[in-house]
């Protein structure tokens, strides 16, 4: 579960990015978070992710309460939430096996258990048999479905996808996002961050907007993005 | 979390092959900061030994009391052996001593009406530790049946200034060397893994600890320390054997005297092995510091 409670984030050079944002994502839940540029949705992501730490106010993802988690305990908050980028991150120099083992290796997974996992989670994403590719063999959308089984080869309890599909055509837009429906329906809790208006109506789901650092709307169904 | 050692080994020696011209850098690097530091060192050893011969060459001389017979005089040997801090002690005769005199002049006629009675017999004595002359001389001085006792003080604290001042001039600049080197070697490290800061970034995405992403940067500076120590130490030797070589043939220089390689190569091996690993672990360590804050 995530709930950020009146939680503020303001930056060291002053920019107050977030301003008393309150908001609860249930276990199995699928919300997207939607907003115009600069309204606060990456420094979110960041504090989904353990990368910044809020200035005010509690934010709790999967147990760990981000306000007074330590250093240590960083790996461990992170193990619980898949991250998916707009830009895949995918090790170039790796193949897809690799680039998914690597993050099974991380938590301390045995060889054993990486050879049982891999081939189920390419599956899953519809990559089965990609195992040697290398990343610059793949295309854009293979690219982010790779991005996506790494986010779920260690069966995180969220995943949290900032603007998965900013670099791939409307077509595999909506294959992504519909795989990350499927792996919603699971039981995974899916937070997608995206601007995509197109996207967000197409599908039923509940919908976060954040403007100027504050949440503006939240409830099921479409919204009129701002552009 | 287990150390998985065969993991992390595989992975910090595919990365050191994977990224060849920084890791070539490095221990190229490594090779060039341990031969000047060890070819200072080793003249600064030799300098010493040579310095410390001379020392030692700076012996105490016991005149004998003139009174003796010929028989006490050779049993002083014995007792002054038994002084503390004598190494060595050898009796001249003064027939012995004249002769010594007289050859030290070219023109021996002026000399060659002297008698032997001029001259006493004397012990020469070697010290273990030359800095303790003076003490020494005060023991020989007390021994029965020594009339007086020479010893050049003067010459000897002299050596012991130089050797001393050769010394710390010698850690200093050897200290300085071995810190640059590491500042060196550490950018050379920062550099190979300025273009694996993405993939540390994901590894500390995916839950992966600190630990987990260190540990096969330290084997690779392991081994690229290791590897630069092998390759600097037979450099070292190499260099070595061809400077001996050039002293032993040379007309001025033949009188310095060089310790054989032979000799020195175990402590020379083992200092470039601990230079070279923490150089490179260390540098290694230094160098993913920053992009762990992530």
């Amino acid at each position: 579960m995530i709930r950020l409670t009146n939680v503020e984030k303001t930056y060291d050079n002053g920019t107050r990015a977030l301003q008393g944002i309150s908001f609860e994502i249930a276990d199995g839940d699928f919300v997207f978070l939607v907003g115009p540029s600069g309204s606060g949705k990456s420094t979110i992501i960041k504090l989904l992710t353990g990368e910044i730490i809020p200035t005010g106010g509690r934010v709790m993802i999967n147990g760990f309460s981000m306000s007074r988690i330590t250093d240590e305990q960083i790996p461990y908050m992170r193990r619980t939430v898949g991250v998916i980028f707009q830009d895949f991150r995918l090790i170039a120099k790796k193949t897809v096996y690799d680039n998914l083992a690597l993050a099974m290796r991380a938590v301390g997974a045995t060889n054993r258990e990486i050879r049982g996992r891999i081939p189920y989670v390419l599956e899953l994403v519809g990559l089965a048999g990609m195992e040697k590719r290398y990343p610059d063999e793949l295309s854009g959308g293979e690219q982010q479905r790779v991005a996506i089984a790494r986010a779920l080869v260690n069966n995180p309890d969220t995943i949290v996808a900032d603007e998965p599909t900013g670099n791939l055509d409307p077509n595999r837009s909506l294959e992504i996002m519909t795989l990350l429906e499927r792996i919603n329906a699971l039981g995974t809790t899916v937070v997608v961050v995206t601007h995509e208006k197109g996207l967000v109506n197409h599908f039923d789901k509940r919908v976060i907007m954040i403007e100027e650092g504050k949440v503006v709307g939240d409830g099921m169904g479409t919204y009129e993005v701002k552009e | 979390m287990k150390h998985n050692f065969q993991y992390f080994f595989k992975e910090g020696v595919s990365n050191m092959f994977s990224h060849g011209f920084m890791s070539f850098a490095a221990i190229g690097i490594t090779v060039a900061c341990l031969l000047i530091m060890g070819t200072f060192s080793l003249v600064a050893y030799n300098a010493n030994e040579n310095l410390a011969d001379l020392q030692r060459e700076n012996a105490i001389l016991a005149f004998v009391d003139e009174n003796l017979d010929d028989n006490a005089v050779k049993g002083l040997q014995q007792e002054l052996e038994c002084v503390e801090n004598v190494s060595e002690c050898t009796f001249i005769s003064r027939e012995e001593a004249k002769k010594d005199y007289l050859e030290q002049y070219d023109d021996n006629d002026l000399y060659s009406n002297l008698d032997d009675d001029v001259f006493r017999h004397r012990y020469v004595i070697h010290m273990t530790d030359p800095g303790q002359m003076l003490a020494t001389k005060e023991l020989v001085e007390g021994v029965d049946g020594i009339a007086w006792v020479r010893a050049d003080e003067a010459i000897s604290n002299g050596f012991v200034t130089v050797r001393n001042i050769a010394s710390v001039v010698s850690i200093a600049l050897i200290a300085i060397l071995l810190i640059i080197s590491v500042f060196i070697i550490s950018n050379t490290i920062k550099l190979t893994t300025f273009d694996r800061r993405e993939e540390i970034a994901i590894m500390k995405m995916v839950g992966a600890t600190d630990g987990f992403i260190r540990w096969p940067f330290v084997y690779e500076g392991l081994m690229l320390g290791i590897c630069g120590a092998v390759i600097a130490f037979f450099l070292q030797w190499l260099l070595y054997s061809a400077i001996t070589s050039g002293i032993a043939n040379s007309d001025t220089l033949q009188l310095l005297r060089v310790v054989p390689f032979d000799g020195i190569w175990v402590p020379v091996a083992v200092i470039f092995l601990i230079v070279g690993i923490l150089v490179g672990v260390g540098g290694s360590l230094t160098a993913i510091r920053k992009f762990l804050r992530v």
